[in-house]
């Protein structure tokens, strides 16, 4: 069992959770994931290592609450427990030096966008970062990022916060502004990523993406997760699960990653109102 | 002489040999219970009683872990089905499980004397009814453990091979930790043949057995990725590690449409079900989606499991597309059989060539075109040759790829010095040696794919030779004849 040290809600669908797992703590870097399982009749889902703490032994989730296992992770509390936790997954991210470069982060994908951006942060680069929602509600991370970037930037499809538009709004400035974008790091949903390594690829500027798909194991053993880059299979849990957007087949995957949509929302009902409820409730002792 | 088989050779050839009573084949092709119900204690009496008891046993030898099949047949016919249980766990701790999936008619029951003229002794049966003889009446005791040793053994991987090193070096008194990825225990027992073969609380009890002898499993634990070999030896303190982590990673046949929504790979698939439990969603959160008709790309036994599973999802037209012909099926003849029995339909000399797709993404059929065999090939199986203009569209809406698989990369891209050949196997010498002093390794991940029981047999050398290097480590290398004396007392 990993116990639940710590949780705490950012929004009414979205909870950040320190979790006991020293042996993941110890050997996580940028970039890779876990994959979970809430309970016993649970299904295995990959989600993104935002933090670690050595001392500790936790490592930090960012979940927001999408299908039936994530709305259910959020009814989890402190002092509760998940029944498996296996990792550090996937390959790290290369921190390289790119003299300036632009991380893009959208929706819940921005949590996963954190520990790069530190790191290339770190590495001596120049971070612009660009954060974006729907709507305000939905913004995170924003002092977390703000605190070690260079820009920072937030942009809502509603334009409910900051700069009505989309992420690649912002980015195309930065691109044509004359601070030398020498790398785009770009984590959010597919068509997100899509768009921006459309955008990108006009400049011939280098593009990173961390690819979210269906996984079961996520050591390579189910070929769920496969996706055509460069026009050749390849597995986003042990090739991954970051690629060069300008070889990635988005609109294969987009299509793929709906395999179980009816499904999914078949089992979300019920699940999901609970979630609802309980938050709704939290939230409202917050403020 | 109560106990001595008094019939003449003669006598005992006439007996007919006893099978085990199955569930009907249009009942069980609905549900996930055991398709072979196993012998009665009767039939297994009968059956016990038509060994020849030959001076020279010849099916010991054709068993990998060369049980000493005349003594537990002989223990059955005294009635005394412990002693012919523990009589088989003191070469293969795994009866239970080796009584289903071994195929003894390729091994054991191939080379029985009786079998040369009759049909030869039901091995295989004989030895699940004294393992489930011993279960249903609770009468497991672990064996005693006479010595204890000091050394960290560390066996990565919960298979077949992993299983049987872990119980060797734990009889032999070393301080044996498991480590498994997956959350489960088990490996391809678990997440590969379904429970129609091997029902999962007979996994469970024999994983239990295994931790009676004090073997700790560490489960959620990648090797390669949570701790390396080399942090395995260094903060971790094991002497030896032994692999056996599989041959995990599916392949897939490279034709357009792959990726299409509902194509799997049979690992895939099979995981879904047997490991996540995604045949009883929603009360389970996996999902799966299975189409009217489902198209099953392969003739290994994977391929019968996956087929097999299929239709037990509820296909209702549930093919098995084979490029050669029956005979050169990998699969076990049992499975074959079973196969034929539910009302699988078998597409032979026929070859897939592409995956077609409706407007969604999804597949609506699958292009295949005619062989015929032509000349022997590298395998010595006649090689199949497409027939020019003989394409033709099966409309399914699943396709399952189960054409084989090959290791998983992960330990070897983060072991240095450990050497692979170009099929991504681990190369080893006599001994299952790795390249790596104290790594040894066996099963799927050395040999690319091959049987349980072999895994079995690989695990079961790789102890010994553990046992061997750890022992002359000891000694300072000096006393290898000591050695010997312990290993075979």
């Amino acid at each position: 069992m990993f116990p639940i040290i710590a949780k705490e809600l950012l929004a009414p669908t979205l909870a950040r959770f320190s979790i006991q797992a020293p042996y993941v703590a110890r050997k996580s870097q940028a970039g890779n994931f876990v994959i979970i399982r809430v309970e016993e009749t649970g299904e295995r889902i990959p989600l993104t290592v935002v933090e670690t703490d050595l001392k500790a032994g936790t490592i930090t989730l960012i979940v927001q609450a999408v299908g039936k296992t994530t709305n259910h992770l959020l009814t989890k509390m402190a002092g509760e427990a998940l029944v498996d936790v296996v990792g550090p997954l996937g390959n790290p991210t290369p921190i390289e030096y790119h003299g300036s470069v632009a991380c893009i982060g959208g929706g819940v994908g921005t949590a996963e966008l954190l520990p790069i951006a530190r790191a290339l942060k770190s590495r001596g680069n120049a971070v612009y970062t660009v954060i974006g929602a729907r709507s305000k509600d939905l913004i995170i991370l924003e002092p977390e990022m703000a605190e070690f970037s260079d820009g920072m930037f937030i942009t809502t499809d509603d334009g409910s916060y900051r700069r009505k538009g989309f992420v690649t709004d912002q980015l195309k400035d930065l691109l044509d502004a004359p601070i030398g974008i020498g790398a785009v790091y770009a984590i959010g949903p597919l068509p997100m990523m899509k768009a921006v390594a459309a955008l990108t690829r006009k400049y011939g500027v280098k593009t990173i993406v961390s690819l979210n798909t269906i996984m079961v194991d996520g050591t390579g053993m189910c070929g769920g997760c496969r996706v055509t880059v460069d026009k050749q299979m390849k597995f986003a849990c042990v090739d991954g699960p970051e690629f060069d957007a300008h070889t990635v087949d988005f609109d294969e995957l987009i299509m793929r990653n709906r395999t179980y949509v009816d499904m999914e929302k078949a089992a979300l009902h019920p699940c999901k109102e609970k979630t609802m409820e309980l938050h709704e409730a939290m939230m409202y002792e917050i403020r | 002489m109560k106990y001595v088989n008094p019939k003449k050779p003669s006598e005992r050839m006439r007996i007919p040999r006893q099978e085990s009573s199955e569930q009907p084949a249009a009942e069980r092709a609905t549900n996930f219970t055991e398709v072979s119900q196993g012998l009665f204690e009767a039939a297994a009496m009968v059956e016990a009683s038509r060994c020849l008891e030959c001076a020279e046993p010849v099916c010991i030898e054709g068993c990998p872990v060369n049980i000493d099949i005349k003594s537990f047949i002989q223990l059955i016919f005294k009635e005394d089905y412990v002693g012919a249980v523990n009589k088989i766990r003191e070469s293969n701790y795994l009866p239970a499980i080796c009584g289903r999936v071994c195929p003894q008619e390729s091994q054991c029951e191939s080379v029985c004397t009786l079998g040369k003229k009759h049909p030869a002794v039901a091995i295989g049966k004989l030895e699940r009814f004294v393992a489930d003889y011993e279960t249903k009446h609770n009468l497991f005791v672990p064996p005693r453990i006479e010595v204890r040793r000091d050394e960290k053994v560390a066996i990565v991987g919960s298979g077949p091979s992993g299983l049987t090193c872990a119980a060797e070096l734990a009889k032999l008194g070393y301080n044996v930790t498991i480590f498994e990825a997956l959350h489960a225990v088990g490996g391809v027992l678990r997440y590969g043949i379904p429970e129609f073969r091997l029902p999962r609380h007979i996994l469970d009890l024999e994983t239990e057995r295994i931790k009676a002898l004090g073997v700790t499993i560490e489960t959620n634990f990648l090797i390669g990725r949570t701790a390396t070999i080399d942090e395995l030896f260094g903060e971790w303190g094991f002497s030896a590690i032994f692999l056996g982590t599989g041959a995990g990673t599916p392949t897939f046949m490279g034709i357009p449409g792959e990726n299409l929504s509902g194509v799997y790979s049979a690992n895939e698939f099979l995981t879904r079900v047997n490991l996540m439990g995604a045949n009883k969603f929603p009360r389970y959160d996996t999902p799966i989606k299975i189409g009217r008709e489902v198209a099953v790309i392969g003739g290994g036994n994977t391929a019968m499991d996956a087929v097999r599973t299929s239709k037990r999802l509820g296909a209702e037209r549930a093919y098995l597309i084979y490029r050669r012909s029956r005979e050169e099926m990998p699969a076990r003849e049992e499975e074959i059989h079973h196969a034929e029995q539910e009302g699988i339909e078998f597409l032979l000399l026929t070859n897939p060539t592409r995956i077609c797709a409706d407007k969604n993404h999804w597949v609506e059929g699958i292009e295949c075109q005619r062989m015929e065999l032509g000349e022997p090939d590298e395998s010595g199986r006649r090689k199949p040759v497409p027939l020019q203009g003989s394409e033709f569209v099966l409309p399914v809406q699943t396709v399952i790829e189960a054409i084989g698989q090959k290791p998983n990369p992960i330990i070897q891209s983060t072991t240095p010095g450990l050497s692979t050949s170009k099929r991504g196997t681990v190369v080893i010498k006599d001994g299952q040696q790795t390249s790596r002093e104290g790594v040894f390794a066996g099963g799927d991940l050395t040999r690319g794919g091959a049987t349980v029981i072999l895994a079995m047999q690989d695990g079961k050398n790789a102890a010994s030779e553990i046992h061997r290097y750890l022992s002359s480590k000891h000694n300072g290398g000096t006393t290898p004849h000591l050695i010997e004396s312990v290993l075979s007392a």
